[in-house]
């Protein structure tokens, strides 16, 4: 683990010494601000459309950092050869993967961090609330969420021959399991054999992503949800980040680096 | 003597991206030994294979068949490169670190102790003389100063044995002359030194034995003055000579 560690260490002070984060931080700050400073009607529920951009300008915020940051990763450290003296090293190529993975996410777990505390002071400078444990469990579901996608994207740049496309392909099909994933299985049921099992084998084996999805809890504020419920879901997020990084060490492992 | 890097029969192949040329052979058959204290000079003409062999030495390409192992182990296994640095042909490093950085990142993946980390690092810099850039960013560096961080990483771990792919190329006389001075106290600190290098004179200079490959077959091993009393001319003229070049 120590060789991992090593390695999410770069990944994580590459991302706080490159401008991109800061440029989404700041443009989420900003909107919400000049949003938070408007009175439109004196109308109460404006807070809750407020809360709902914000959320929104975070979850796609947080989607850009961690699918552009995990996407560049192996393709980077191949492009500018930085690999070679790192794999001269003892240190295996299941371990790198880990490494980037971890550096991956824990990074986007930071930059979420960061979001959440400047929406939690935003929305309770409003509302004069401050439901602590709906934010909590908001903010773990969602940094689940970005494991799955931080490792999709990993498994993507092994697979697929350019960043760019890597990135195309992953934005698409996590913003269509967010979408349309809940509803493959009614899909399903409207189609004939054997498009209907197709549809149904998607929707079995796609992660669905739109579990870990509860900004309502926040901007309706709901009641939190019972933390067995939230367990589950990160053991169930777990297993579709272990499978994704088992299957692009099993490409990785043997993959000649000339 | 003890081979600290040995290769039997190495066999590589790839497949060509042309589709007429099908698989095309990097190395043919290779069978090298490097003893413990020499300093061993990889020749031969571009694409003869040198970057190959250090490629499966290293670990990054698996050979078709026969096997090379490093210490004893298995190149396969990431052990063998515990006692290893390696210097690349072209010096790349992560841009947005600086030297220290850097350097501290290897030193915890060869897992030297905390305690001794820094006197390593230290102890790296002087010697690549980079002490007084340790904190910029290595984006900064000139061409020759990357190359130093280069050999400063390769030596992170205090190696008993340094591979360095054309460690000079692209230098200024004086970088190449700082490189060799560099590979001649490693020398007399007892360490292996294996690596290729267009510059003959240079190895003539500073190498015990050579070997020569074209074309992915071995052509010749053997002391350089041996070599150089077989054929009564300069290493540059055996070379030109066994690569099949008209000698003028």
């Amino acid at each position: 683990m120590n060789n991992a560690f090593a390695v999410a260490g770069i990944v994580i002070k590459e991302m706080y010494r490159r401008k991109d984060f800061y440029v989404l931080f700041i443009l989420t700050a900003l909107i919400t601000l000049a949003m938070g400073s408007f009175k439109l009607f004196n109308d109460d529920r404006i807070v809750r459309y407020l809360k709902e951009i914000c959320l929104l300008l975070i979850w796609i915020s947080s989607l850009v950092i961690a699918i552009t940051t995990a996407a560049r990763q192996l393709p980077a450290e191949k492009e500018l050869r930085t690999i070679f003296p790192l794999l001269a090293k003892p240190i295996t190529r299941g371990q790198l993967i880990l490494g980037k993975f971890l550096g991956c996410w824990l990074a986007c777990g930071m930059a979420l961090l960061l979001f959440y505390v400047f929406f939690g002071i935003i929305s309770g400078a409003r509302e004069h609330q401050f439901p602590v444990f709906n934010y909590l469990q908001a903010l773990w579901l969602h940094w689940i969420l970005l494991a799955v996608v931080v490792a999709l994207v990993l498994f993507g740049s092994v697979v697929l021959s350019a960043v760019s496309v890597n990135v195309t392909i992953s934005f698409i099909v996590v913003v269509g399991i967010l979408f349309v994933g809940r509803h493959l299985n009614k899909v399903a049921l409207q189609l004939t054999e054997p498009a209907q099992s197709i549809v149904y084998s998607i929707y079995f084996a796609i992660p669905h992503l739109e579990f870990y999805d509860v900004r309502d809890l926040i901007i309706h504020d709901l009641p939190a949800i019972p933390w067995k419920i939230v367990i589950l879901a990160g053991g169930y997020g777990a297993c579709y980040t272990g499978l994704f990084l088992f299957a692009t060490w099993l490409i990785f492992r043997r993959k000649a680096l000339n | 003597m003890n081979a600290i890097l040995e290769t039997k029969n190495l066999r590589v192949e790839y497949r060509s991206r042309e589709a007429e040329q099908g698989i095309k052979l990097a190395v043919d058959d290779l069978n090298l030994s490097v003893c413990a204290g020499e300093v061993f000079g990889f020749l031969g003409p571009n694409g003869a294979g040198k970057t190959t062999t250090m490629n499966v030495l290293l670990g990054f390409v698996n050979a078709s068949s026969g096997s090379a192992s490093i210490f004893g182990v298995d190149v396969r296994q990431p052990i063998a490169r515990q006692r290893i640095g390696y210097l690349p042909e072209l010096t790349y490093y992560y841009k947005f670190l600086n030297a220290e950085e850097i350097l501290r990142f290897y030193a915890r993946i060869f897992k030297i102790p905390r305690s001794q980390r820094e006197a390593r690092i230290d102890a790296v810099l002087k010697l690549v003389e980079l002490e007084h850039a340790r904190k910029r960013l290595i984006k900064t560096y000139s061409k020759g100063m990357q190359q130093r961080v280069g050999l400063a990483q390769a030596l992170i771990n205090d190696p008993d044995l340094l591979i360095l792919d054309e460690p000079t190329s692209g230098l200024d006389p004086i970088g190449r002359m700082k490189v060799r001075e560099i590979i001649q106290r490693l020398k007399n600190e007892g360490k292996t030194v294996f690596f290729s290098s267009h510059e003959l004179g240079e190895v003539e200079t500073v190498c015990d034995r050579v070997a020569i490959l074209s074309q992915g077959q071995l052509k010749v091993e053997g002391r350089v003055d041996d070599l150089v009393q077989q054929y009564q001319c300069n290493l540059e003229q055996i070379f030109l000579k066994l690569i099949g070049h008209p000698v003028s």
